[in-house]
């Protein structure tokens, strides 16, 4: 019984701690993700087809399944988002070739289709709102949380023309978008969740009644 | 409907397996909570082979291709999320369920005579599953997947003399590279599964030549009524059936609630470094082993000095190696008469108590940077050492305690506790 | 005694739902795994429908492009070339498109729906060469009126797509499912599921 409690105890300490301990999480503001959103993941996408898709692919999502998802229509679709040789079922990849990217700007800018996963959604949210003029720099910009980046401030003229809450809820709707495309099977999977949980818990109940009945015979 | 029953058994001995294995196998009466992980573990086994087989159908082992493929199975395959997810909570779960399974053996003296060969085939899969664990991380080809590969063959590459040409060996390649995912998959797919399958057989005979033990680590055989069953046992079915039937249940609703709202655990079941594509050029600043390997890890790195002329790399390996050796002697350390910790005295219950802990402690160190301060006073690596010496004082004192110890007298009969 | 019956209908009652609802759960997880062995969103990306815009295809020429890894054909017939279909009727084996090489609506002698506009896929019905264009009076032989030749095996078939008596080819040439978006828009392929979108 006191090894039970021992144990109990320590598995729970353990697991706690690590758990405050996360990973690593810093100085990182806090971003509300809501991926039931849709005008937000709109915005987001929006935002980031005008700002982004120029050097950064997102080249594990499709175009038709962010439309589906998003609820973007077929037009708009075709005339905000496709180049003219580009289908539907085309990925979201970037024109832009790896050795033209590397002469440019020292660096390919990396694919960002698992950047919310690898990082964390407060991490990109945070770092589109860390960029500081910087006159020593290649690009005139530095990044608070990212030192020597080799992005400029992509959406300088946005903030410019934003107050604070307007940018950092452009800057949330994108998070929100990147959220999305890390891992588009989050929009269903919390709600089959719910009904495979309730079915098993009821396949559980039966079990342990039938199991009671059984046990009737032993003493 | 009996005919055809008939007709099988004529040729098949379908009716004998299931009396002999099932409705008339006895099995003790009084197993509790801890009795339950065998079964699971088995399903635990099918659910990996079953996802597995799924995955292996879109999945594609070349480092060009790895990465993006499961990507592919993440979004453009049908439930693929689903596939992946289970597969990969699956994972960790079943080294949950088996260490689960093991403590009970030493909380009851399962290892004991005349059931040492069942431990030692246990252990035998405990390490074939550490192997299919550590092949099967490879495959993604994350970076955390390509760095841990890399870490943990250079671990042979510190075996004197022949090392460096077994890591070659094993690698395919001087680094780990193409040849190594290839293999690695042909290891994962197909060899260590059948491996297991065979294991797990051989286990489950094993038990049944001996019959299981229980919490009060009475030979339920030895009291046997006039028509020759064990007295305290019951048939297996439908009693461990349909008890087995319930704690799935139970198991299931864990297993389902994290692979659909919590797959991650926080970084602990899906490793977040391992969403960029391996980077040979770049080791993940927060490198560690899957979290059921942490605690050899610790003691690998808790050797930070060298001895007798030999390294201290060399020695950590060592003592990985004995740590786990250590493990398979167990039947012999102990020299208890009597099994289950309910009869034993004061020392065993410390010794085992103070083994859990300093197990547990050096799992979460192994997760930690060996310079900082974590817990408290000491460096990590100085608690680690300390863990260190705690778990061989387990083993290695074991035959002096366990017979010094001051133990209770055992009843004749199970006791429904 | 009285105990007894209570208990076996009771174990037969619990034991039939239990199973009952064990055996629904293992149809529903059932589902998920044959549903993943259906075409993904990859290969119904490569399978797509394929949107072709023709208003700088002259008049008599032939437009060339992919769909499902196969080479598709458009051609703007001429007056002439439309006139000249109802000359080789005799020398055809399915002259009224018996045979379902074609969609309905291009069950007809000029086997499209705009008959300016002929849709073929430009694989010979023999062994799966791509024949040649030879649209122009007189190309392969003195009696030519226009169509396709097959380099490979010599099978030859009109400005329909359809195909010539005496050549190893048994059918004509396949027309494609497709529609026009508008007049100098073709899609060719249909979509079979139909959440995807254009």
């Amino acid at each position: 019984m006191m090894i039970r409690l021992v144990f109990a105890i320590l598995l729970l300490a353990v697991a706690g701690g690590s758990y405050a301990a996360g990973g690593g999480d810093e100085n990182l503001d806090s971003v509300h993700i809501n991926l039931s959103d849709r005008a937000s993941l709109q915005k987001g996408a929006a935002t980031f087809a005008s700002y982004c898709l120029s050097c950064h692919g997102i080249k594990f999502m499709r175009y038709n399944r962010m439309a589906e998802d998003l609820g973007i229509s077929d037009d708009v679709l075709r005339s905000n988002f496709l180049q003219p040789s580009q289908k539907p079922g085309d990925v979201m990849d970037v024109n832009m070739s790896e050795e033209d990217a590397k002469r440019w700007f020292g660096t390919a800018p990396p694919d960002l289709s698992l950047i919310a996963r690898s990082r964390s959604p407060e991490w990109v949210y945070t770092f589109l709102r860390s960029f500081r003029v910087d006159e020593n720099s290649n690009t005139g910009w530095d990044n608070d949380l990212f030192a020597d980046v080799a992005m400029p401030h992509v959406l300088y003229r946005v903030q410019e023309n934003s107050t604070r809450e307007e940018y950092d809820r452009v800057v949330r709707d994108l998070t929100n978008f990147l959220v999305y495309v890390a891992e588009p099977a989050k929009l269903v999977r919390y709600n089959i969740g719910i009904w495979v949980l309730i079915f098993t818990a009821v396949f559980t109940v039966l079990a342990y009644y039938l199991k009671k009945e059984y046990w009737k015979d032993i003493h | 409907m009996n005919r055809i029953l008939k007709w099988f058994d004529d040729r098949y001995p379908i009716v004998s397996f299931w009396e002999e294995h099932l409705s008339k196998y006895y099995a003790p009466k009084n197993f509790n909570i801890w009795y339950f992980f065998g079964s699971l573990a088995i399903v635990v086994l099918v659910i990996q082979i079953v996802t597995g087989i799924f995955l292996t159908m879109h999945y594609k082992p070349d480092t060009e291709l790895a990465f993006d493929s499961v990507e592919h199975i993440m979004r453009d395959v049908s439930w693929g999320w689903l596939m992946r997810y289970l597969h990969s909570t699956g994972a960790s779960l079943f080294f949950v369920v088996i260490y689960l399974h093991m403590f009970r053996g030493l909380l009851y003296g399962s290892y004991k005579g005349p059931r040492e060969l069942l431990w030692i085939v246990g252990m035998v899969i405990y390490l074939t599953l550490m192997a299919e664990a550590f092949f099967g991380y490879l495959l993604p080809w994350g970076n955390m997947s390509y760095w841990g590969a890399q870490v943990i063959i250079s671990l042979f590459g510190a075996i004197p003399f022949i090392g460096e040409g077994l890591a070659e060996w094993i690698r395919g390649d001087f680094v780990v590279s193409d040849a190594t995912l290839t293999r690695f998959f042909a290891f994962h797919v197909i060899l260590v599964p059948l491996m297991l399958c065979g294991l797990v057989f051989i286990h489950l005979v094993a038990l049944h030549k001996t019959g299981s033990n229980n919490p009060d680590g009475i030979e339920i055989k030895k009291d046997k009524d006039e028509t020759g069953k064990p007295k305290d046992g019951i048939p297996f079915h439908p009693y461990y059936t349909v008890k087995d039937l319930f704690g799935v249940g139970v198991f299931l609703f864990v297993f389902f609630g994290i692979t659909f709202i919590v797959p991650e655990v926080g970084g602990w079941f899906i490793e977040r470094a391992n969403f960029e594509p391996a980077n040979a050029l770049q080791t993940p600043p927060d490198i560690i082993p899957l979290w059921y390997l942490t605690p050899y890890y610790s003691i690998l790195r808790a050797v930070t000095y060298p001895l007798f002329g030999v390294d201290a790399k060399l020695w950590g390996v060592i003592s990985m190696g004995l740590a786990i050796f250590l493990l398979f002697l167990l039947p012999w350390l102990d020299r208890s008469p009597v099994k289950s910790i309910r009869y034993r005295g004061w020392m065993f219950k410390t010794a085992l108590t103070v083994f859990v802990i300093a197990f547990v402690l050096l799992g979460y160190l192994g997760t930690k940077n060996p310079q900082s301060i974590d817990l408290f006073l000491f460096t990590n690596v100085t608690w680690a050492q300390i863990c260190y010496f705690l778990y061989f004082a387990f083993f290695l004192l074991m035959p002096i305690y366990s017979r010094l110890d001051p133990v209770k007298p055992v009843p004749d009969r199970v006791t429904m506790k | 005694m009285v105990d007894e019956q209570v208990d076996k209908n009771r174990r037969r009652f619990l034991t039939g739902v239990t199973s009952g609802v064990g055996a629904a759960g293992a149809v529903l997880a059932a589902v998920p795994f044959v549903a993943s062995m259906t075409p993904s969103a990859k290969a119904r990306a490569a399978g797509a429908p394929v949107q072709v815009d023709i208003s700088g295809l002259e008049p008599g020429k032939l437009l060339k492009f992919e769909w499902r890894g196969k080479p598709v054909w458009v051609v703007r017939r001429t007056p002439e070339m439309l006139e000249s279909l109802s000359k080789v009727t005799g020398e055809l084996v399915d002259p009224n498109s018996e045979e379902e090489q074609q969609p309905a609506y291009a069950q007809n002698e000029e086997r499209s729906i705009n008959p300016e506009v002929l849709v073929l896929v430009g694989l010979c019905t023999h062994l799966g060469c791509s024949p040649l264009e030879k649209l122009s009076p007189g190309e392969v032989d003195a009696e030519w009126e226009g169509g396709f030749f097959c380099p490979c095996h010599g099978s030859k078939f009109d400005l329909a797509g359809r195909v010539y008596k005496g050549v190893p080819a048994p059918t004509n040439l396949e027309v494609p499912p497709h529609r026009f978006l508008s007049e100098n828009l073709v899609e060719v392929g249909v979509h079979t599921d139909p959440e995807d979108l254009a």
